[in-house]
């Protein structure tokens, strides 16, 4: 594979380059398949302080400010991969390294999303439907 | 020192389940007012940097421009109860992104494909698309005004599509609509087994 001289000049790359910043260049978590945009990331209660400043003293020092916003953002509700990264402004590649962090360091745990290639039972659809009319 | 709390708040005991449902159609046909219309949130935006998002590196054909590093998708949230929310995906418009829709696609529930018809032509890629994958999807004809009338089965023979799929009209503006909408795209999901269809998505 030849690379494109032509490519990742300038305004090209700009929007590329600072956010994998944060993730020390990576771009890749290992547990990106667990990952998908609607999975949901809960906080670990064991992350869970006082509201009033305990962070430091649970937060490990190699977490970047915005390893400690995705948590913050994951502990009042299950929030979806696709939410934190819109909520946060980073690109979806980059909250996932950073959810793998969280992960590595159980500090978040992520739930099991629906297999990919498999439709939920037809318990959950029907419970889908009847939410909808009563909205 | 850090002292226990055993009074945390409380979240539901079950594992939340998140579902998803695509929202695809031409440019402009009006996807994002439709998420609009039922979500419970502003549709947010997040965008998925194009270096790496051909991570399933198997799909980059039909990217003849690599000039644009970032796409954004909108969707919506609706919570249905505590532990059961469905989100909706408004897919990238412009036929360059196709290959972004293979991780949206992954493990949908269904589609809508709305519909302008004054631009009917506008959503055959994604009608396609859809077909190809086995993916069961529902065609929303969003109602703009002064555009011609035309009866679901007229609209059905034009797109040559499935008997089998629903083609209901809407306003994309208007909730009680668009929830009909929903209603039928998950209603033919239950209907479509998906057996042998379920073929592994290629390319």
């Amino acid at each position: 594979m030849t690379s494109d001289p032509e490519g990742w000049f300038d305004d090209a790359a700009g929007p590329v380059v600072r956010p994998y910043a944060m993730t020390r260049g990576r771009t890749r978590s290992s547990s990106e398949e667990k990952l998908d945009l609607i999975a949901l990331v809960v906080a670990e209660d064991r992350s869970e302080g006082e509201d009033d400043g305990l962070e430091d003293a649970v937060f490990p020092h190699t977490l970047s400010p915005e390893h400690v916003d995705i948590v913050e953002l994951c502990r009042a509700e299950p929030m979806s991969v696709a939410e934190i990264a819109a909520e946060l402004d980073l690109p979806v590649g980059v909250v996932r390294v950073l959810l793998g962090d969280l992960l590595d360091a159980e500090l978040v745990r992520v739930s099991r999303p629906v297999p990919p290639a498999q439709l939920p039972d037809e318990r959950i659809l029907r419970e889908v439907i009847n939410g909808l009319r009563a909205l | 020192m850090v002292f226990g709390r055993s009074d945390k708040r409380h979240r539901p005991d079950v594992e939340p389940v998140a579902l998803k449902i695509l929202v695809a159609g031409g440019f402009g046909v009006g996807k994002t007012t439709l998420v609009g219309a039922v979500s419970e949130i502003k549709p947010l935006r997040t965008e998925e940097a194009l270096s790496e998002a051909g991570r399933p590196v198997d799909d980059i054909s039909g990217v003849e421009s690599k000039h644009t590093t970032t796409v954004a998708m909108d969707f919506g949230r609706i919570t249905l109860r505590e532990d059961l929310v469905l989100y909706l995906f408004g897919t990238p418009g412009q036929d360059r992104f196709w290959f972004l829709w293979d991780e949206l696609a992954q493990g949908a529930l269904g589609a809508v494909v709305l519909a302008d018809t004054r631009r009917l032509e506008d959503c055959f890629g994604a009608i396609d698309y859809f077909e190809r994958r086995g993916i069961p999807f529902t065609v929303a004809v969003n109602c703009f005004e002064g555009a011609d009338f035309y009866p679901p089965d007229t609209i059905r023979d034009a797109l040559d599509l499935d008997p089998s799929t629903p083609v209901v009209l809407c306003d994309a503006r208007d909730r009680q609509t668009v929830k009909e909408v929903l209603i039928a795209v998950v209603e033919h999901a239950m209907a479509t087994t998906p057996e042998e269809e379920a073929a592994p998505a290629v390319g």
